[in-house]
């Protein structure tokens, strides 16, 4: 296959950066699209230019590094699918094809593709786990849970982290991410003691961010590669509202 | 070099709890005073700084990744074994501790492997707490599967990504001690130097992989939970990222490595497709609990799978294996495999696949049953190979997967450095020369929740750690020489990529030092590796400069050690004269092609010491002993 390649380059946080066209040619269809780039970037430095970068790591679509926009979309064209997991005969021989780092005022660009998310990480160290110390835990069976409260609390828990999310939604929003943390404990017995202190936090930081607002529009359960489903924005807002009103926490 | 394992003696289901008592603690007040790093944070690292962090101590920990919730953990996907005997199957502490000596080809420690065992059942009950979403059954209470080589029930997973939630929970855990100031969390910061001071570990060099800034610091020890070195081979399982220098330049410091040449080889794995391969995905082994491994009877069938009649068909494992049948330890499964390849009866592009087939279970079951238990495997598989499990039978391969050698620890986790431990899968610790799958994630959590919190403070009580700081001559010479080498990655602009050295690096070690070894394959290696070692550094080109975000300079570091790592992973398996585990030498095998193992002569740990540069490394042993789990040849027939 022959690709027209239409990518981002940026060289530093505050180089303004521009699109830069590329020429992929011998590409298999059974190449990722990673490493298609691999090929391309091998190329580039052995014509002594710069090669692209950008996140990647586990390469099997779990770990949450890889994070581009493919033509307009977060992770590309196929459904529930990281960017690492989607492969070139997703593409026709010819395709013109823009790569572009995933864009959010939360999310600065670091170099070329690679943007920093650690916003995720302050929001989850804002409340978003259940407070165990190693030792204190009862018998793993002395809590049962019933299977439809785990089932829903492991649908929430399949979220990587990727941020897709966030750069799918014109306001930048994160309350897909931060919902499915929060749900991820919400109706599990072991989450209640810090149920609403754990959104309300969460939620806050989620503001001090600079993420936006939810608008509504689920272009972020439309590209999530985990299928996280926006009804966990709904919960979320019931706990956060009621841990405002409450007074008791 | 002093290999004493400071192990306890007596009754070996007492020997923790009499540790336990024996360590020296420190008191509570003065734990605050205390400067642990720990490099690494996954769930041995993730999970140790975290609890070292509740009992008190300050920790700096480091990972190459944006955020620690990244580290190669997440990816296992089958599951985490304990001994708690939910099943009613007859489990206890004890056939967990013997199914691990046993797996591991009677090459670990009997007490470490014990104490694994033991605390197991304490990781599964901190996971729950930790709001892990494990299995459950319509009751309410936990399930469990049996997993690759047991005949009890005793894996407790979480759907195909057990890896991912259990590293959730310790990130959780971490994540809570960030925010109470208890931990120094460091994202994108390589460490690339180890610093001893009057022998003690005492500090790291690290480089900002963003600013490219090179930075000093300084504790009281040193925790490496760094993970495996799988991607010697170039093509394994591992994250892209996942790599040996941390371990290798303590290795170069003085701490001994030991049992290099243990490699898992997983027996499920997709094949390559072709040159472009940048890495291999793993299908969870617990998919052969339901498909049936198999090759046509004739090489050079060309039909389709499913046209080809029950009796044209070798379901070669259970031929072979009859007890254990799909369900054989992973080093067996993973020589059978190559074995039919070898012969000619392997299926796909270059004939370097077997079938497995779920159609007798999607038979048994319904496709629905079948869905969801494998249900995101299946799509993965279908992804990456535009074949649909459902309608046709996977194709299946051995890869890289798990590396059992690492840096010699004895029972305190302590290497071979006074206050450098080593936690999770960079140590070499507890599976011997086959890991059993499920463990590894009980390991990585054991070392992390449970026993380094309690060793360090040992090793404080212990030894002084004078007050330091990183302007100490000591710290200033390694970031001298880390910026050397940088300086030197940048300057050769040769001809060739770090990508294509390192390519070349796992072919050899593929061919040479894989799945099968002879000593003249592994002389062979060594003198390639040798070479190309030699070429690297006059001819790697590496673009860019050190101050701002490079990668390829980051990989420059890594290849560069893998080059020389790979060459004591050779010696190693060279100088070992018998097949056990993971490592099979062509020369020591039964007739019907079974390890032959030489307890006689092997019954040792291998444990290497650097002696510089291009220099033979010495071998030191420490003998292992095996009081209660009787040396036996395995036999899964």
């Amino acid at each position: 296959m022959k690709l027209n390649l239409h990518i981002w380059r940026q060289k530093s946080p505050n180089d303004a950066g521009k699109i830069v066209k590329y020429e992929a040619n011998d590409i298999s269809p059974d190449m990722s699209f990673l490493e298609m780039l691999d090929v391309l970037n091998e190329q580039l430095i052995e014509k002594g230019e710069a090669p692209i970068e950008y996140d990647h790591d586990c390469r099997e679509g779990i770990c949450g590094m890889c994070s581009m926009v493919i033509n307009g979309v977060a992770h590309g064209p196929e459904k529930e699918t990281t960017t690492c997991q989607l492969h070139m005969r997703k593409f026709k021989d010819g395709d013109t094809i823009y790569i572009e780092p995933f864009r959010a005022k939360a999310f600065p660009v670091v170099k070329d593709l690679v943007v920093d998310r650690s916003a995720f990480d302050r929001i989850i160290q804002a409340g978003g786990f259940i407070s165990a110390n190693t030792g204190n835990a009862p018998d793993a069976n002395a809590i049962p849970v019933s299977k439809v409260i785990a089932d829903q609390a492991f649908d929430a828990a399949t979220c990587i982290g990727c941020g897709a999310c966030v750069a799918a939604c014109k306001n930048a929003s994160a309350m897909l991410f931060v919902s499915a943390k929060i749900n991820q404990f919400r109706d599990l017995p072991q989450g209640q003691p810090e149920r609403y202190s754990r959104a309300k936090s969460m939620v806050e930081q989620m503001d001090a961010e600079g993420f936006g607002a939810c608008g509504n529009q689920n272009e972020c359960e439309a590209v999530c590669p985990k299928g996280i489903k926006v009804s966990n924005i709904s919960n979320m807002i019931q706990d956060y509202t009621k841990s405002v009103l409450a007074t008791d926490n | 070099m002093d290999l004493t394992s400071h192990e306890p003696t007596g009754e070996i289901s007492e020997r923790w709890d009499k540790h336990r008592f024996d360590m020296k603690l420190v008191n509570p007040a003065n734990k605050r005073k205390y400067r642990v790093i720990m490099v690494g944070s996954g769930l041995a690292g993730g999970a140790g700084a975290a609890t070292m962090a509740e009992l008190g101590y300050d920790v700096e920990c480091f990972c190459i990744q944006d955020t620690p919730r990244r580290a190669h953990s997440i990816a296992a996907q089958g599951g985490i074994n304990a001994a708690k005997n939910y099943q009613n199957d007859g489990d206890s502490v004890y056939r967990l501790f013997y199914d691990t000596v046993k797996g591991g080809d009677f090459r670990a420690r009997e007490s470490n492997v014990y104490r694994l065992a033991q605390v197991s059942v304490n990781i599964i009950d901190q996971c729950v707490a930790q709001g892990v979403p494990f299995a459950r059954d319509y009751g309410g209470y936990l399930t469990n599967r049996s997993f690759g080589g047991a005949q009890v029930s005793r894996t407790f997973y979480a759907r195909g990504q057990t890896g991912q939630q259990l590293l959730l929970g310790a990130y959780g855990a971490l994540s809570r001690q960030i925010k109470a100031g208890k931990v120094n969390m460091h994202t994108r910061e390589e460490m690339l130097e180890l610093v001893l001071v009057n022998g003690q570990a005492r500090g790291i060099i690290t480089r900002n992989l963003v600013t490219g800034k090179l930075s000093a610091w300084a504790a009281d020890a040193v925790v490496l939970g760094t993970g495996g070195y799988g991607n010697v081979f170039y093509l394994s399982t591992n994250a892209m990222g996942s790599n040996v220098t941390a371990p290798f330049r303590a290795y170069r410091k003085g701490a001994g490595f030991a049992n290099p040449c243990y490699t898992q080889i997983h027996p499920t794995c997709i094949p390559v497709s072709g040159d472009h391969q940048s890495k291999l995905t793993l299908m969870s082994e617990s998919l052969r609990n339901d498909g049936r491994v198999w090759v046509p009877k004739t090489s050079g069938d060309t039909r389709r799978p499913r046209d080809i009649p029950e009796t044209d068909r070798d379901y070669y494992l259970e031929r072979r294996y009859p007890a254990f049948g799909n369900l054989v330890p992973r080093d067996v499964a993973s020589r059978a495999a190559k074995h039919e390849c070898d012969e000619g009866r392997g299926v796909g592009p270059g004939g370097r696949g077997v079938f497995l087939d779920f159609a007798d279970s999607i038979n048994r079951l319904g496709k629905d049953q079948v869905e969801q238990r494998y249900g995101n495997l299946f799509q993965m598989y279908e992804r990456i190979t535009d074949d649909d499990p459902y309608e046709t039978p996977m194709r299946i391969y051995p890869a890289v997967h798990y590396t059992m050698g690492g840096l010699w620890v004895d029972y305190n986790l302590q290497s071979t450095i006074p206050g450098l431990h080593v936690v999770g899968e960079a140590n070499f610790s507890d599976h011997g020369a086959n890991r059993l799958g499920a463990s590894a994630l009980m390991q990585g959590l054991a070392d992390g929740y449970f026993i380094i919190p309690y060793t360090i403070g040992n090793y404080f009580a212990h030894n002084a750690t004078p007050a330091l700081s990183t302007d100490a001559p000591e710290f200033k010479q390694a970031m001298q020489e880390c910026e050397n080498r940088q300086k030197k990655f940048l300057e050769i602009n040769g001809k060739r990529t770090v990508d294509s050295f390192h390519r070349e690096l796992g072919k050899t070690m593929w061919e040479n030092c894989g799945m099968a070894r002879n000593a003249t394959g592994l002389k062979k290696g060594i003198e390639h590796i040798q070479g190309l070692r030699a070429e690297f550094w006059e001819n790697v080109k590496v673009p860019g400069s050190g101050a701002e975000l490079n990668s390829e300079l980051e990989m420059a570091g890594r290849v560069a050690d893998f080059l020389e790592f790979g060459e004591v992973m050779c010696r190693d398996a060279l100088n070992r004269e018998e097949s056990c585990g993971g490592h099979f030498r062509e020369e020591h095998q039964t007739t019907e092609g079974e390890a032959l193992r030489d307890d006689e002569n092997f019954c040792y740990g291998s444990v290497w010491e650097y002696k510089g540069y291009g220099e033979t490394p010495a071998l030191h042993k420490e003998e292992l002993h095996f009081d209660y789990v009787k040396l036996a040849t395995r036999s899964y027939k």
